[in-house]
């Protein structure tokens, strides 16, 4: 039954690959032009040590401390945009954190 | 349209939607789980808020009998609550990742639930009886003097309103250092899997203080990290073999007869890839959401960004099915790059006879793929249609050109409405799918 397949179709199925390939490169043409300092490597560590730390990092005033005595004179280094690593050296500051949790109520799905 | 997931007369209605109808949706309100039981009577919902919902459903009444039998509220409770870790200043989410219920085996139900770090066993009995005429103390409680006791009587066994009480029966903790994404119960009824991002832990159901690692890919340079775990599954007929599937797209099967850590896998499965074809976003599409063994336990289904996939357990390099979720969405990458769609995590699952597969997608559409006729069907699960058994409309996204009535452009998506969890009851045409904070139940029109 293979052998029956056209020749069409295979060139159809070529060509959607194709068109699927020169989509994706177009969107990567887009982004690399809004953001040109990305890496090469997105599945890199970067990406995936980003999401080992997934989750909200709250303010540590020993951290804070230290950081601060380092840098002295110098201003803490401000928030970084999203789209750049999160390194070590990144300090949480009061201004960082997200608002505290309300108390816990029933679900809705059960009222 | 003739449907897909039955004969050639299905059609797919509208049975039920629970949750709140108001648009500000609070986060702790937001599904994050659905699972039916093993026979499919019981319905569990866990949501950002740690709290799981258990619906039961009616038994079919005489009365209507065109109407199967609704799902009630049978029992709530509060799961996981949040935590703090001191050590690295981390909030632990409550958040229920995963729910997976235990074959029955007595009167009472049990369930795993999970978030972030730790899984808890749920026992959920039913209490419909209650004792009175105890000797030592009165109707109200009250201690009886001793001395006023001048004859004894046997408590009587009374009716009372059904109380349906959930106690935490066990409590697995601090065997996960990273985020836990999966868990999945064996075949033996014994043990039990749980999978963070890095490793996979083998538990045994009675015993809490103790945990064989299984897997472990932790390189011993984190800057060598280059895939992580992202889900993991339990075969369902042979509790020596799990697989677990990865951030490159890539699954392994492993025995664990051959060795006590499973570092080496027995299977592994991928699609070739030309090197020249590969984009930026290609590792991140390909990144595998969910993998389901269908319950033949002959092949197992990934979903990716894009696609869901359906794998011979005995063919690795590449998959015998691939259906595409929403295509659509290639030209779209960019911005789905920007606003984190890209990593969004939808699950698949099949129907009871394995003869169809189903997913979510954005603007609260969900796919059904028929594997023997391959039609398939987008819907949507939306309050418009709402109406008891009404039939629901498929729906058409148009990618360019002229945009024929009652299809939407892909530039109307709202891809805030993403549908990443649905689940199909065992044994019957009955889906539950998860909008945002809504439940919606759907049900075939044959009964």
């Amino acid at each position: 039954m293979e052998d029956i397949k056209s020749e069409e179709t295979n060139v159809a199925e070529q060509k959607d690959e194709e068109n699927k390939i020169c989509l994706e490169k177009m969107e990567e043409a887009k982004l690399k032009a809004k953001y040109p300092h990305l890496g090469n490597k997105p599945g890199g560590s970067d990406l995936l040590r980003k999401r080992l730390q997934k989750g909200p990092k709250y303010f540590d005033s020993g951290d804070y401390n230290m950081a601060k005595a380092k840098i002295k004179n110098k201003q803490l280094p401000a928030a970084q945009t999203e789209k750049a690593e999160i390194t070590g050296d990144h300090i949480p500051t009061p201004q960082d954190l997200p608002q505290r949790k309300t108390s816990l109520v029933a679900s809705k799905l059960a009222g | 349209m003739a449907g897909v997931g039955g004969g050639n007369d299905f059609q797919w209605c509208f049975s039920q939607v629970k949750g709140a109808i108001d648009e500000d949706v609070a986060e702790a309100d937001i599904i994050s789980t659905v699972e039916f039981n093993y026979s499919g009577e019981l319905l569990a919902t866990g949501d950002k808020g740690g709290r799981v919902v258990i619906f039961q459903r009616e038994q079919e009444s005489k009365n209507r009998p065109l109407s199967r039998g609704e799902y009630n509220v049978y029992s709530t409770f509060q799961s996981h609550e949040p935590e703090f870790d001191y050590l690295k200043s981390l909030e632990i989410e409550e958040k229920i990742n995963k729910i997976r219920w235990l074959p029955q085996q007595n009167a009472a139900h049990f369930l795993l639930s999970t978030n972030d770090k730790t899984i808890k066993l749920w026992k959920i009995s039913e209490r419909d009886k209650r004792a009175e005429g105890y000797n030592l103390k009165d109707e109200d409680g009250r201690l009886r003097d001793p001395f006023r006791i001048t004859s004894l009587r046997v408590p009587v066994l009374m009716p009372m309103d059904l109380m349906v009480e959930a106690s935490p029966r066990r409590i697995f903790a601090n065997a996960h250092t990273y985020h836990i994404n999966s868990i999945s119960v064996n075949s033996d009824y014994e043990t039990y899997l749980s999978a963070d991002d890095l490793r996979i832990n083998l538990w045994h159901l009675e015993i809490t203080d103790r945990s064989f690692n299984i897997v472990d890919i932790k390189p011993a340079n984190m800057e060598e990290l280059t895939e992580v775990i992202t889900a993991a599954e339990c075969h369902p007929h042979q509790c020596n073999v799990f697989v677990y599937s990865s951030s490159k797209g890539t699954i392994r099967l492993c025995d664990m007869r051959a060795a006590a850590l499973c570092d080496r896998h027995s299977k592994f499965f991928e699609e070739p890839e030309d090197p020249s074809s590969r984009s930026f976003f290609s590792e991140i599409i390909s990144s595998i959401s969910d993998v389901k063994f269908s319950h033949s336990g002959r092949y197992m289904m990934t979903r990716d960004y894009l696609s869901v996939k359906v794998w011979d357990l005995n063919m690795e390099n590449r998959p015998v099915e691939t259906y595409q979720v929403h295509e659509y969405l290639r030209s779209k990458l960019c911005s789905l790059y920007e606003n984190d769609c890209i990593f969004d995590k939808f699950e698949c699952c099949w129907n009871g006879s394995d003869s169809a597969i189903m997913t979510g997608s954005y603007n609260n559409f969900f796919r059904m793929f028929d594997r023997n006729t391959r039609r398939d069907i987008t819907l949507e699960a939306s309050r418009e249609s709402s109406k008891p058994r009404a039939m629901l409309k498929p729906r058409k996204v148009c990618t360019g050109g002229k945009r024929k009535k009652d299809e939407i452009s892909v530039d109307s998506l709202d891809f805030n409405k993403k549908i990443l969890h649905t689940a199909w009851h065992p044994k019957e045409n009955v889906i539950a799918v998860a909008a945002t904070n809504n439940l919606y139940i759907f049900q075939d029109k044959m009964n």
